[in-house]
This record gives C-alpha cells, structure tokens and sequence, in this order.
C-alpha cells in the first residue's frame, strides 16, 4: 500500500531521471562500498568545517565594508567613542555589537577556521601514517597539499581584514619577509600594498583574495580530492579478508548517507557550541590599527605560528648582510623562507621520495600500521617535532611569563631544540615501532599471556598462552616487510660502463637507510614450528612426561612458555 | 624711606639683605612646595613608629637611614607612593632575589604601610600616595585610556593588561587585581622593570583615564569565557584541545557504531 507522499516522491525522482537520466549514477554510486574507521572521518571535518565556513562567511559580507576609508567611532563600545579608524574596523565592531547575531557568526566563522586548518593537519597525518599516499594516490596527496596551502592563504588574509593592531602587526612581518626576498623584495612590497606599508588598498585587495579567489580555488580542489577519492576507491585499513582487491565495508546508501548527513551537524554543533562559550579574536581589545603600536602576546593564529617561531628563533646579530650598497636580510630570508619552504617540500614530495626509494609500482588500497614502515613513521614524527618546536618557539613570551621563565633562556634552549629534538623523536619512533614489531612476532609465535601458572606433578611451572584467533594474526602478518634494494654492478661482464649506476648507487643509499633495520613478519613455517611445539606439550599434558627443552620458548627473560588450546571452551587437560 | 637710603651703604646692608633674601626663598618655598599628602598629615608618632617598623624590616638591604647599600637603592626621595606601592602589594619586604621581587601577601598592615610611607616621605621629597579622586575610574574617560594604553603600557603588559614576559625572567605583571591606587602608585614611581610616567609625561587626568580603561576591562568582554585574554595562542590551544578533541571523540563514536 503506497501512501500519497510515496506516489509523490516516486512521480518527482522518475521526472528527474527521464530528462537527466540520474537514475543510474544514484544506483551505483549508493551502492559503493566505504570501508569503516573512526580516522576516514578527519577529512570529513575539514570538508564540513569548510561548509560552516562558507556559510558564516556569506552572513558576515552582508556586513562587512572592506575601506581603510578612515571615520571616527560613534557607537555602543564606550572604550572606542570617537576614536579614528578604519571603516573595515568600524564595520567590524558594528558586527560585534550591533548586528544581531553578529558576534556569534564572526566567532563561528573564526573557531571554524581553526578547526579547518586542524583536521586537514590530523588528515594528513593519518594519510602519511598509514601510507595513503602511495600509487595511485600520489596526486591526491599533492592536492591535499595544496588545499593545505589555500587553507593557510584563506586564514591569513581573512585574519588580516578586521584590520585591529593585532592583524596589522601580522600584516607588517609579511610585509618584512617580502622585503627581505632578494632583489625584487622593495618593489614587490610595493605592488601588493600598494606603495608604502600599509597604504589605502590592501584591505580590499585581502578582501577579493578572501572572499572570491582562495573560496574558489578550494571549492574547486575539494571536488577534485574528493572525485579522486571515488576513483581510487577508498582505502581500507588491514585486517582478515581485507586485500588490494577488495573493499570490506557498508555501502553508501543507507549506511554512510546517514553517518555523515549526521556528522556534519555534529561537526557544526561543535563549531556553534565553542562560538557560543568561548571568545575568540576580540578585535575591540587590540583597538585600530596603528603601525607604531605592538602589544604583548601578539602572535598569529596557531596554523600560522610556526613562522613566528621560526622568526623569534632566529639569531638577528651578524645575519643581515650589506653587498654593495643592498641589504641581504638572512635573519628574515632564511626563517621565514628558507626553513619552511624546506619543511613543506619534504612533506609535498615525500610520496615520490618514497617510490623512488622503493621502486614499487603495485597499487596499494590495503594500508600500513605505522610500526611496520619505521623509517616513514619516525621520519613523519620527525618532520612534526620540527613543526611543533617552532610552534612553542612562537609562543615563547607567554611560556616565559606563565611559568615564570627567563625569555632568554627559552630562546636559546628552542634554538638547540630545533635541531636536536627531530633528530631524537626520528630514533626513538624507529626504535618504538621496531619494538613493537618484535611484540606482534612474539604475540603470532607464542599467544596471549593468560596469567595463569601451572603446577607438573613433578614440582615444575609452567605459564599457559593462548594462541591469536585468525583476525589477529591476520592483522600481524599480512605485511610485506621492504628491504634494501639490491642492483647491478658499475660495469657490466666486459667491463663496460654501466648507465644510470650513479642513480642506482643513491637509490641504495636511501633504500638502506630506508630499510635497513626491519623485522621480518612470521613466516607460515615460524608458525607452524611454534604451533608443533604447543600441540606437543597439549598433547601430553595429562601425565606429563615432555623433557625440559622440548618445553622452552623464547619468552623473554628466558622463561619457559606453552600453548592453550586454542578453542578456549575444551576443558584444560592439565586441570584434571 | 630717607632712613633706609641713607642706611644702603652700612656695613652690615649686605648681610642683612642676605638673611632676607634667603628668608623670602625659604618662605616661598615653604609656601608653593607641592606638599605630600601623606607626609602632611603624618604626625610625629606615626613617623617615630614608621621608623622603628624601617629599622625591623628594611634596614638590613636598604640601610639604616634608608641611604641604600650595595644590595638594594637608597630609599630617600622616593616618596610615600613608592612605599605604598612595594609593601602594600607585598613585593617587599623581598622574599628572596630573583630577576623581580614577586607580589605576595602583604606582610605588614594598613596602619603600618602608611606609617612607614610617612617615615620614608619625611626624608626627602617624592611622589605621594594619589587621592581617591586622583584615581576614581568613573571620572576618567575610557576611550582616551584605551589610546593612551596602547601607545605606552600594551607592549608589556598585553592589550587589556593580562601581563607579558620582558628579558632574562623580568615580567609585566597582570593588572587583573591591582587596585586604582597601586597602579597609580606604579605609573608615578616606575617600579622595578617599569619606566616612571610622571605627570609632564602622563598628566594626572590622563593617568585616571588609564586606570578607567584597565578597570573596564573587568566588567567582562563579550563573546563567551575570554581564554585568559592572551590572544591567538590560547585561542588554538582551545581549538585543538576541545574542537579536535571533541570531533575526534565523535568520530571514534561514529565509527565504533557500525562494527
């Protein structure tokens, strides 16, 4: 029995599909299969954030007068009566304190910036972790980054239109590090300002970029991210069945059409929540801009902090070079250029490193544990401590007087840090998940600590393990392990000069420290040999006769292990 | 006026002129010195007792007579202000050296902080302790104070005084709890790290706007819990600790649903 709603909504779809013919592309696009994890969800909260963007955002242009056309105040803020300003400041108090609901969609708008720039960061992390990235991915990987990068570019200049003290400062160090660009710095400064800083033009000029061309340049890579994404297939996470052939997971329709219509509310639920409770950006505490105010704490938001670290870090005595009447400004090139543009190319390039290293051309849809590629893991860890080293280093003022720490001495352990702490994390990640590899070795050979001891008639203990079902070794042994590369001498049987050795000799190189310390997954042999050995001691558990040695393992410590059947329901032998 | 005309060349004119003169000088001075408050009203007792409190908390670093040592400066001069200032806030007595002397407890009580500023006053001229209409905020004008603060004290101590590192363990101080009088008191008499405003610099009106622009700054700001009023640092911290925190929760939620 159809009810007249039905007969309604069949009419409309059948309409729908008869002239663009839809039909199809629903039917087998709600049947695509999506692997499940918790992890695939972080780029979905950027795309929402995104969303929840672009939607306050058109709310706060309905408001928001991009002029540095200068007025004085008139209006409820008693703090500001008659100050002079600019009208975009002006316009931006009046959508603080006037408009209705406006100081809500401006803190919206600025936590969901925030937590824009954070889950792209979490979802990169998660794809460089697992080794997402890897063919056929690399191009996807490359437009996520650059997303990253538009991020960046849509933060900045959207955080520099309210044109208050704080955003000018910030405003004032771009303008610097564009100076400090050999050469072409001066009269670059120049034509993006529109003469000298901070000229009438540049409030518009943001304005355009922030609202027309970065929105558009991101909308139009989100589709390409997301249409790769579909023609890839997702990737799935290794586990019992889960091949490079296959996808294990729930359809679209209904499953996923529901948990992500759903997660979006949830995603701007949080966003309204923080933007109800929680202050952010108070452009009328930093007052107008002025270029000759600075005041204490001024720092970028956090996706940006990282260059003012690396700024504050950087020794000023001794850096700034005169050349024949030109000013090389290292102290500014090099943290504000150099640093970062070395950090983003490792990160942009590094899943083509890694296939040069490699060599592999197989497509991977099953992705890694972390633990089983140790160099990529520590190299990852590595990279981000370098990151979060400047980070703090941008923040060192309020470290300083919150913790009751000399500003100096902050600076000079960050300095040292910079270069040391990368270097530590890379060694101590590779050893942790060389660890934890031995872990899953001795958890496939030898079970489970089960915690209890066993007592032979003849006065000897025994501790009792219980063997991994078949979705827990599956999980730790189906990796293939990647070792260095072997390649062809420098000349060939007639002594010949071979092409490309030097290539190949580099390739080595990098393929040794790549892979040079590993451990190779049990092998089904090694399991068999562990499981013979447990069966035996099942065997003739009851009236226990089995020598001393046929009973050692390789637990450590030297201790002395057996097996428990592996069906945990049979009554134990031993406890007869 | 022939009597005094015929006496100008006497030999004893010039001294007497002299004593005029230096008596004219002392007169007026007496007359339009700006005279401290507090040391006007100080009776005799209470400087006798602020002495006796001198001897018992200060002398040992600032010397007997307040004439300073080489471990602490010489006291003379420095006005009731500064007493105020240092001992009503607890800076000093000091507890121990350190890069600045750190606010704590009061030790000494009201009636004794002002017999000690009385004592200190009466050894030489300085800064007094402000009226209470010197320092009344609701006569001062905010938005001045908000201009004259952010030209001279945001630098260090944050765009709505929540405090800010200076060199080598030296800091701005948060001016959350600091009372009309103490910052008045601080402005005039630039303590430790701080430069002095005086009064050519900031007159004593503009001093009031200030103090009107930090006191409103403790009715609150609008848009939700201020996050410590330390800017953009605290505001990401906040972004990944209760945005990523709580979207990550979320999905762990979502995703664990299924299976």
């Amino acid at each position: 029995m159809t009810t007249t709603i039905e007969r309604g909504a069949a009419a409309g779809a059948d309409y729908l599909d008869q002239r663009t013919g839809i039909g199809a592309a629903v039917k087998s696009f709600a049947r695509k299969v999506f692997p499940d994890h918790w992890s695939f969800l972080l780029g979905e909260v950027a795309l929402y954030s995104f969303v929840v963007l672009l939607i306050s955002g058109v709310f706060l242009t309905l408001f928001f007068v991009p002029s540095m056309a200068e007025i004085h105040y008139e209006g409820p803020w008693a703090a500001m009566q008659g100050v002079e300003m600019s009208e975009a400041y002006a316009s931006t108090l009046r959508l603080s304190f006037e408009v209705r609901g406006g100081l809500l969609m401006r803190q919206v708008h600025h936590w969901a910036a925030l937590i824009f720039m954070a889950s792209i960061v979490t979802h990169m992390m998660r794809v460089f972790f697992t080794g997402a990235f890897r063919k056929p991915r690399e191009l996807n990987w490359l437009v996520g980054f650059v997303l990253m990068i538009l991020g960046l570019a849509a933060g900045f200049s959207g955080y520099s239109l309210p044109d208050d003290v704080l955003s000018g400062n910030g405003l004032r160090i771009t303008d610097g590090v564009v100076r400090a660009i050999p050469i072409i710095g001066s009269y670059l400064s120049y034509f993006i300002f529109g003469g000298e800083f901070p000229g009438q033009d540049l409030i518009p000029r943001l304005f355009t970029v922030h609202v027309l061309l970065v929105p558009a340049l991101i909308l139009a890579l989100i589709v390409v991210h997301l249409l790769m994404v579909v023609i890839h297939k997702h990737t799935q996470y290794p586990g019992s069945g889960r091949t490079d052939q296959n996808v294990v997971g729930f359809p679209l329709f209904p499953v996923y059409v529901a948990k992500a219509g759903g997660f979006f509310f949830i995603v701007f639920g949080v966003i309204a929540l923080m933007a109800a409770t929680m202050q952010i950006n108070p452009v009328w505490n930093y007052g107008p801009f002025d270029p000759s105010i600075v005041s204490a704490g001024a720092q970028p938001d956090w996706y940006m902090l990282f260059l003012e670290g690396s700024l504050r870090l950087m020794p000023g005595a001794g850096t700034e070079w005169v050349i024949g009447g030109y000013t090389l400004s290292l102290n500014v090139l090099i943290p504000a250029v150099v640093i970062p543009g070395i950090l983003f190319s490792l990160l942009a390039l590094y899943p083509f490193v890694e296939a040069f290293v490699t060599r592999d051309t197989g497509e991977h849809h099953v992705l890694d544990r972390p633990r089983n590629r140790p160099f990529r893991t520590a190299f990852g860890v590595a990279v981000l401590t370098a990151f979060f080293v400047l980070l703090v280093a941008g923040a060192n003022d309020l470290i300083a007087a919150h913790f009751y720490m000399s500003l100096n001495d902050l600076t000079r352990i960050f300095r040292v840090l910079f270069f040391v702490a990368p270097v530590v994390a890379f060694i101590l990640t590779k050893r942790i998940c060389l660890s934890l590899q031995r872990k899953d070795r001795e958890l496939v050979l030898h079970g489970h600590e089960t915690g209890r001891i066993v007592r032979f008639a003849h006065g000897e203990y025994i501790e009792v393990h219980r063997p991994l079902d078949e979705h827990e070794r599956w999980l730790r042994v189906a990796y293939e392990p990647e070792h260095p590369l072997e390649i062809a001498p420098p000349v060939d049987s007639r002594g010949v000069r071979r092409k490309g050795y030097r290539l190949d000799k580099v390739r080595q190189r990098m393929s040794q420290a790549f892979f040079e310390d590993r451990i190779e997954p049990v092998t089904p042999a090694e399991l068999a040999a562990a499981h013979s050995h447990g069966a035996h001691d099942e065997l003739e558990g009851g009236s226990h006769v089995a020598s001393p040695r046929e009973l050692e393992g390789s637990a450590p410590g030297g201790g002395r292990t057996i097996a428990e059947p592996a069906d945990g329901s049979t009554p134990d032998a031993r406890n007869r | 006026m022939k009597a005094l005309a015929a006496r100008r060349h006497h030999r004893s004119a010039p001294v007497v002129l002299l004593l005029l003169a230096l008596l004219v000088t002392g007169g007026l001075y007496a007359a339009l010195v700006p005279s401290s408050a507090g040391a006007a009203e100080a009776t005799a007792r209470d400087i006798e007792y602020g002495s006796e409190l001198f001897q018992a908390n200060c002398a040992t670093c600032h010397g007997m007579n307040a004439e300073g040592t080489q471990d602490a400066p010489s006291l003379i001069g420095v006005g009731a202000a500064s007493v105020d200032f240092q001992v009503s806030t607890g800076r000093m007595p000091m507890e121990a050296n350190g890069p600045q002397a750190l606010a704590k407890p009061p030790q000494l009580t009201d009636e004794q902080v002002a017999a000690l500023a009385a004592y200190v006053a009466s050894l030489g001229y300085g800064p007094a302790i402000p009226t209470a209409e010197q320092v009344d905020p609701a006569e001062g004008d905010p938005a001045n104070g908000m201009q004259l603060f952010r030209t001279n004290c945001a630098m260090c101590h944050n765009a709505v005084g929540a405090g800010g590192a200076l060199s080598e363990g030296k800091f701005a101080p948060a001016l959350w709890d600091s009372t009309p009088t103490v910052i008045y008191e601080a402005m005039v008499t630039g303590p430790q790290a701080m430069p002095v405003f005086n009064d050519a610099n900031l007159t004593p009106e503009e001093k009031r706007d200030v103090i009107s622009y930090i006191l409103a700054q403790r009715d609150g700001s609008p848009g939700g819990i201020e996050l410590g009023a330390l800017g953009p640092v605290s505001e990401g911290m906040w972004a990944w600790i209760v945005g990523i925190g709580l979207l990550v929760a979320c999905s762990v939620w979502i995703g664990a649903k299924s299976s």
